[in-house]
């Protein structure tokens, strides 16, 4: 049995989107398949609907603090063990003082945070990366596109018929 | 009421990157031969020494230190004001905040430029990374000036971040409306985006934290660039309130900035119905409040000084208020207050022209404070031997320009390859109810005035 690559149906609105994916999520429900297969692109976020409330729950800070810790832990061994290494004259002044020690260690751990999100960013959301197969210029145009990626043929009929009952302008298939 | 379909605000707002006008051209030849000039006495600089400039002793730290706390307080404009107004989910910030974030880009770098351009030996600026070179000479920890490296790099990395992360879903738009070349380009920076719902959650979540993580940066970038001078026993310098301060002037000259940059925008790219008075008000009202902040600080340090009456801290005091300096100092005084305040605390004043005259009148004050705060102190030190005076010659006058113009060619060319203010949040922010005279969302196909029958004037988004 050969696979669509994406089916999907272009939407006027959040209201249809909404609908659509609802449909959506109860035809594939139906058919055993996983309702967080269904896709929905926008050009600006819906945190107010359903379909933009999907996904929200994220370990990032989490990583971010975490980023911040392995940056200060990296900050204050690069001050204090440099310091033992390769000694200074410090006319009877501590080698290797905690006061401006912790200025480097407060920059290297907010450093340390900055890059751990930005990293954490670019795996979840796979950005850089590829365009979803979903992805239609219409979207730039204020369009929300609803659909899923691979859908097994075998209920591409149903899948059409959710996409257009909710009120798709069009529906596209791509193989 | 003015309404706005989501085609009419893509088309007003990529118009500066469809459509390129002769203006552009003369414009950026302008900025561009300033530019050129400056790198041109730079490189005459590296040639002929320092001796060309009017640094001597013992004051060794002139323009090239003036501008450079000059920009890194400009920077604090954008990334600071931004994130704190992103926390604070004021709505009135959409179309603001990226206008404000590309100045602390470009600031910081042009700030940072100016350590290496006061270097005797520029070529030798990558002895203050901390690697461990084949001679074992690390960089000095204790010292001022290898915080302020690792300070700068920091809030740079974050401030880029802070500003290209909401920049690749309109990079993404931009991608979509375009053929040919500029297709291919706006291909490669939207980085693949989509817009899936995972995407835009990430997106904001990862804008959150950088707007927590960047507030406490920028309060220490300039408070690590206050104690540049704090740290030194030199009169007027080894103050504790120094970072405080510091970091109040930068905010302020940030502001100050900020509105300028907004009202050439306004201006130059048409967009009188994104930027509106209620930006202005808001933000000359934050600048009122910054001023008075500043006249705080400043009668504060100043008033310990006088007290103490410690001799060289007077005779310092004293230069600026009637000596040598005072025309400087009142100069200043006028600019960062008494011309400001009234245009920014009289409601009727505090027009785009009001905000932008005082905002106009603070950059130079802010400058010039900069200035008052080097130069005065350096030229009377402890000791007779240590006293002396300064002038800036014509190659520190030249690249002093140079910065201005090159800051300005910097925004020109950003403004061209990416839509000054943020399209997405601008139609995300409009759905939701806004305070009078923001852009405000109508649901499709509906008429204003049936869907929204009690909203307040302003420009209003429809779907078409």
């Amino acid at each position: 049995m050969s696979n669509l690559k994406a089916i999907y149906g272009i939407y006027p609105g959040p209201e249809a989107a909404e609908r659509a994916h609802m449909a959506l999520q109860v035809t594939f429900k139906s058919f055993g398949g996983d309702v967080l297969a269904v896709e929905v692109l926008t050009s600006e976020p819906y945190d107010e609907y359903e379909f933009g409330r999907l996904e929200q729950r994220t370990s990032m800070p989490w990583i971010s603090a975490l980023g911040g810790l392995v940056g200060g832990v990296a900050g204050y061994f690069l001050t204090a063990l440099t310091q033992r290494a390769y000694p200074l004259p410090t006319g009877g002044m501590p080698l290797s003082p905690h006061w401006t020690n912790g200025i480097i260690t407060y920059e290297l751990t907010m450093l340390g945070a900055i890059l751990a999100t930005l990293g954490t960013l670019a795996i979840a959301t796979h950005v850089p990366g590829r365009r979803s197969p979903l992805a239609d210029p219409s979207v730039a145009e204020g369009k929300i596109v609803v659909g899923v990626r691979n859908p097994p043929e075998s209920v591409r009929v149903e899948i059409e018929r959710a996409l257009r009952s909710a009120g798709a302008e069009s529906v596209v298939s791509l193989r | 009421m003015v309404t706005k379909t989501n085609a009419e605000i893509n088309r007003d707002l990529l118009r500066p990157i469809f459509h390129t006008s002769w203006r552009f051209w003369v414009a950026a030849g302008v900025l561009g031969m300033g530019v050129v000039a400056a790198y041109a006495t730079f490189f005459y600089q590296i040639s002929a020494g320092f001796g060309i400039t009017g640094i001597n002793r013992p004051v060794f730290w002139g323009f090239y230190v003036t501008n450079f706390v000059f920009w890194i307080g400009i920077s604090h404009a954008g990334t600071l004001i931004s994130a704190i107004l992103r926390l604070a989910n004021a709505t009135w910030r959409r179309p603001v905040t990226r206008c404000a974030e590309v100045i602390t880009v470009f600031a910081l770098s042009i700030g940072a430029l100016f350590p290496i351009i006061h270097l005797g030996r520029p070529w030798l600026f990558f002895w203050l990374l901390p690697y461990p070179n084949r001679r074992l000479l690390w960089p000095n920890f204790r010292s001022p000036l290898l915080w302020d490296c690792f300070a700068i790099l920091t809030y740079l990395t974050g401030s880029l971040a802070f500003l290209l992360l909401p920049v690749i879903p309109d990079w993404a738009l931009i991608r979509d409306k375009s053929t040919g070349w500029r297709q291919k380009l706006y291909t490669a920076l939207a980085f693949g985006w989509s817009g899936t719902g995972r995407q835009w959650h990430r997106l904001e979540a990862a804008m959150h934290i950088m707007a927590i993580v960047i507030i406490p940066v920028a309060v220490s970038v300039h408070t690590i660039v206050s104690w540049d001078f704090a740290m030194a026993p030199v009169p007027m310098w080894h103050s504790t309130i120094f970072g405080p301060y510091f970091v109040a002037g930068a905010i302020f000259s940030g502001i100050a900035a900020l509105i300028l940059a907004m009202a050439c925008l306004r201006k130059f790219l048409h967009l009188e119905e994104y930027l509106q008075p209620v930006h202005f008000d808001n933000l000359g009202k934050l600048l009122l409040m910054m001023s008075l902040l500043w006249l705080y600080f400043v009668f504060a340090e100043r008033l310990t000084v006088w007290y103490g009456n410690e001799p060289a801290e007077v005779a310092v005091f004293l230069s600026t208020q009637r000596g040598p300096f005072a025309p400087l100092f009142w100069t200043m005084v006028f600019c960062n207050f008494l011309i400001p305040f009234p245009l920014l605390v009289i409601k009727k004043l505090r027009t785009i022209a009001g905000t932008t005259l005082a905002a106009s009148t603070i950059v130079v004050g802010m400058w010039l404070e900069r200035f008052l705060i080097i130069v005065p102190s350096l030229s009377r030190k402890y000791l007779p031997y240590a006293w002396g005076t300064y002038w800036p010659t014509w190659p520190e006058l030249t690249i002093t320009g140079g910065t201005f113009t090159g800051m300005a060619l910097l925004y020109l060319l950003f403004a061209k390859f990416v839509p000054i203010v943020s399209i997405w949040e601008l139609k995300a922010g409009s759905r939701h109810r806004a305070p009078q005279g923001l852009l405000e969302i109508v649901p499709e196909e509906k008429p204003l005035s049936q869907e929204l029958p009690d909203l307040d004037s302003g420009v209003a988004l429809e779907d078409s």
